[in-house]
C-alpha cells in the first residue's frame, strides 16, 4: 500500500520516506562533492584528487596548501553553497507561489539585489564587500515591497507572481539606467557582477552565506512537512492544523534572505532557481516541494557549472552564470520537450 | 431564531463575516447541536461556504467569536483544533503527481510530528478511510488522472482519515453521480450514527438534506431563516422564501421525511 513511501518505525517513533527522492539526495550530494574536488585540482597548477584531499585535511604538501586552501577552495565553497541556497530558496518559492515560474529570477528579487549592487558600484564605487551588502539589501527591501504589493487576504500565488513580473520589468529599467550612468572600468565590473560569477571568491564571500543557511535552512526543511500541505489550497492546509499566514510569511522570509545572501556572495546566477527544483522534482518523482533535493541538484548544477565555466573555451574564463543559463536552460528545455506524461507542467 | 444558542461543542455567537468591505452576514448566531447531522441549505453565494470557514476557523470573524468546547477558535494551537473539527472545503487543489494513498495519507497530519511521521495507527486509519469511500482500489492511481466523481471521494477519504469528533462537509456529493451522492451520505450517516460524531454538511439537495438532516439550517442572504428538525420545517412557505421556489411538499414514500416537488412551469401569464 501507498507503494512509493517507506517506512522505518521504533516503538512510538517513525520516520517515513520517498526512496528515490533519499536516492537523488545522496547521488546529487556525492556527484556535488565530487566535482567540487575536481575543480580544486585543476587550473594552472593542476593536483590529482587524492592530494586535494590531503591538503584540505591539513596533511598535505605546504605549496599546495596556499593555492587549495586559500585560493580554490573558497571559490567552490562559494559555489557549492551559492548553489544550495538558490536551489532551496528557488523550491519554496515555487511551492508557495504554486506556479513552476514563481523562482526568485522571475519574480524579480534577484533584480532588486542587482540593482542593489550596481548603485554601489555606480553612485559610491564601493568595495566588495559594501557591494555584497547592496546586493543582500536590495534584494531583501525587493521581498518586501513585492509583499506589501501582494498582500491581501492572504498572499495568492498568481498576484505574487504578476506582481513581481511588474516590479521587475522596473527594476530592470533602473539597472539600465544605472548602467549609462556608470563609467567604463565600473561598467565592465557591473557587467561582470550582473552575470554571476565566483572569480575571486575568497572566504569573506562563503562565510557569511554559510552562516545564512546554517540559520535558515533548519526553518525551511522544519517548514517542509507543513508545506506539503499549502499546496492543496490554503483552506485545507488549515483544516490540517496548518498556520497558513505564518507558515507563508516565515518561508517567504527564509527564501528572500536566502536569495539576497546569493546574490551577495556571487552575483545574480541565472536560472539556478528556477531550473534545480524543477529537476529535482523530475529525478525525485515525489509532489511536494522537494526543498533537499532542490538543494542538493542546485549545489551540484552551480560547482557542475562553474568547473565548465573555467575549462569549457580554452584560454577563456566565463562567468558561471553564462553556463547556469546555456546549461541548466538547455536540460530543462529538453527534459520538458521530452516529458512523457502529458498535461503536467 | 431564539436567543443566543449555548448549547453544543462547536457555536458562533454574534458573527459579522465579510471579505474586505464586503459583508456576507452581521450579528449571526449559530449553534450545532452535538452528535447532530446538521445541514446547511440556501441559495448560491448566500454565505454558506463563509459560515463554514468561519466555524472552521479560516475566516477570522469581523465581530464574534466561534467556540469550540467553551474555547475561542483562534485562541487554541491550530494542531489541537485540528485534532477535533475537520473540514472539507468546497474546492481544493491535488498537488501535481500525488498518488491517492499519499493524499489521504495527508489528512494524518494533525496527528503526527516530527519524530512521529506513520504510526501504525495512522496506516490502518488511512486504509479504513480509502475503504469506507470506495476509493481502496485507486490507491496508487495519480489524483490528477482520476474523474471529478473519484477525485471527490478521495478528498473525503482525506477528511475521513483526520477522525475527528466534528466533521464539517462543504458540498461532499458535488461531481458524484446519483448513486454514489446516496454512498457518500450514507457513510456521513453511519460516521454520525455509530460512531457518534457531529457532522456539518451543505448540500444543495434538498431531498437530500430533509431526509439524512437531524438538524436543518435554512440560509438566506446571510441570516438563518429558520432551523430545526426537517419535518419541522421544511414547508412549501419557507422554500419560497429561502429559494424563491414555488413548490409543494409531500412526504418522501421512502422515509417520510419532507420532499420537495418543484412547481411545474406556469403556463399561465407569461
Ligand atoms: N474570498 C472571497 N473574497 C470576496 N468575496 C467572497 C469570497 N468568497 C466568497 N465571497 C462572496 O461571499 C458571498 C458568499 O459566498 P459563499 O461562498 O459563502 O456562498 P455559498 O452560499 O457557499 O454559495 P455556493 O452555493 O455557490 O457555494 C458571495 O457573494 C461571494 O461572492
Ligand atoms: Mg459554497
Amino acid at each position: 500500500m501507498s507503494g512509493t513511501l517507506r517506512t522505518a518505525r521504533w516503538g512510538r517513533y517513525s520516520l517515513r520516506w520517498h526512496p528515490r527522492a533519499l536516492a537523488v539526495v545522496a547521488v546529487c550530494t556525492v556527484l556535488a562533492l565530487a566535482v567540487a574536488v575536481v575543480a580544486v585540482g585543476s587550473g594552472e597548477y593542476p593536483l590529482p584528487p587524492a592530494d586535494v584531499l590531503r591538503t584540505i585535511a591539513g596533511q598535505g604538501h605546504p605549496a599546495d596548501a596556499f593555492v587549495v586552501n586559500d585560493v580554490r577552495l573558497p571559490r567552490v565553497v562559494t559555489g557549492l553553497l551559492v548553489g544550495a541556497a538558490l536551489g532551496t530558496a528557488g523550491a519554496l518559492f515555487q511551492s508557495l507561489t504554486r506556479n513552476p515560474l514563481g523562482s526568485p529570477d522571475v519574480l524579480g528579487f534577484t533584480q532588486g539585489a542587482a540593482t542593489g549592487a550596481l548603485a554601489v558600484i555606480v553612485l559610491a564605487g564601493g568595495s566588495s564587500l559594501a557591494l555584497a551588502g547592496g546586493a543582500a539589501l536590495g534584494g531583501l527591501l525587493t521581498g518586501a515591497l513585492i509583499y506589501a504589493l501582494a498582500w491581501r487576504q492572504g498572499v495568492h500565488g498568481y498576484r505574487l507572481v504578476l506582481i513581481g513580473i511588474g516590479v521587475m520589468a522596473v527594476l530592470t529599467g533602473v539597472n539600465g539606467y544605472l548602467l549609462t550612468r556608470a563609467q567604463i572600468t565600473e561598467a565592465g565590473r557591473a557587467v561582470l557582477w550582473l552575470t554571476g560569477s565566483l572569480d575571486g571568491r575568497g572566504w569573506d564571500s562563503a562565510l557569511p552565506l554559510l552562516a545564512v543557511l546554517v540559520a535558515l535552512l533548519p526553518l525551511a526543511l522544519g517548514g517542509g512537512r507543513a508545506l506539503r500541505l499549502l499546496e492543496m489550497g490554503d483552506d485545507a492546509a488549515a483544516a490540517l492544523g496548518v498556520r497558513v499566514e505564518r507558515l507563508r510569511l516565515t518561508l517567504l522570509a527564509a527564501a528572500v534572505l536566502l536569495t539576497a545572501a546569493a546574490a551577495a556572495a556571487a552575483g545574480p546566477v541565472s536560472f539556478v532557481a528556477l531550473t534545480a527544483p524543477q529537476l529535482a522534482r523530475r529525478l525525485t518523482r515525489a509532489p511536494g516541494a522537494n526543498l533537499l533535493p532542490s538543494l542538493c541538484v542546485g549545489a551540484a548544477l552551480l560547482v557542475g557549472a562553474d568547473l565548465l565555466a573555467q575549462h569549457a573555451v580554452t584560454g577563456r574564463v566565463l562567468p558561471v552564470g553564462v553556463v547556469t543559463g546555456l546549461v541548466g536552460g538547455a536540460y530543462l528545455v529538453w527534459l520538458l520537450a521530452t516529458e512523457r506524461r502529458a498535461g503536467r507542467i | 431564531m431564539g436567543g443566543p444558542p449555548t448549547t453544543g461543542r462547536l457555536h458562533g455567537e454574534g458573527l459579522t463575516l465579510a471579505y474586505d468591505q464586503r459583508v456576507i452576514a452581521a450579528g449571526l448566531d449559530v449553534a450545532v447541536p452535538d452528535g447532530s447531522f446538521t445541514v446547511i441549505v440556501g441559495p448560491n453565494a448566500c454565505g454558506k461556504s463563509t459560515l463554514l470557514r468561519a466555524l472552521a476557523r479560516m475566516l477570522r470573524p469581523r465581530a464574534g467569536h466561534v467556540l469550540l468546547d467553551g474555547h475561542d477558535l483562534h485562541t487554541r494551537p491550530a494542531k489541537q483544533v485540528a485534532r477535533t473539527l475537520g473540514l472539507l472545503p468546497q474546492s481544493s487543489i491535488a498537488p501535481d503527481g500525488i498518488t491517492v494513498a499519499d493524499l489521504v495519507a495527508r489528512g494524518r497530519y494533525p496527528h503526527q510530528g516530527l519524530l512521529r511521521q506513520w504510526s501504525r495507527d495512522d496506516e490502518r486509519i488511512v486504509a479504513e478511510s480509502m475503504a469506507a469511500t470506495g476509493v481502496a482500489a485507486l490507491a496508487d492511481r495519480f489524483v490528477d488522472e482520476l474523474s471529478g466523481g473519484q477525485r471527490q471521494r478521495v478528498w473525503i477519504a482525506m477528511a475521513i482519515a483526520q477522525r475527528t469528533p466534528i466533521l464539517l462537509l462543504d458540498e461532499p456529493t458535488t461531481y458524484l453521480d446519483i448513486q454514489h451522492q446516496i454512498d457518500v451520505l450514507d457513510l456521513c450517516a453511519e460516521l454520525h450514527e455509530e460512531q457518534g460524531r457531529t457532522l456539518v454538511a451543505v448540500l444543495h439537495d434538498l431531498n437530500h438534506a430533509a431526509r439524512y438532516a437531524t438538524h436543518l439550517i435554512a440560509l438566506r442572504e446571510g441570516r438563518i431563516v429558520a432551523e430545526g428538525a426537517p419535518g419541522d420545517i421544511v414547508t412549501a412557505a419557507l422554500v419560497e422564501e429561502v429559494f424563491g421556489l414555488r413548490c409543494q411538499v409531500i412526504d418522501d414514500p421512502e422515509t417520510g421525511t419532507p420532499l420537495v416537488v418543484p412547481a411545474a412551469r406556469r403556463r399561465t401569464a407569461v
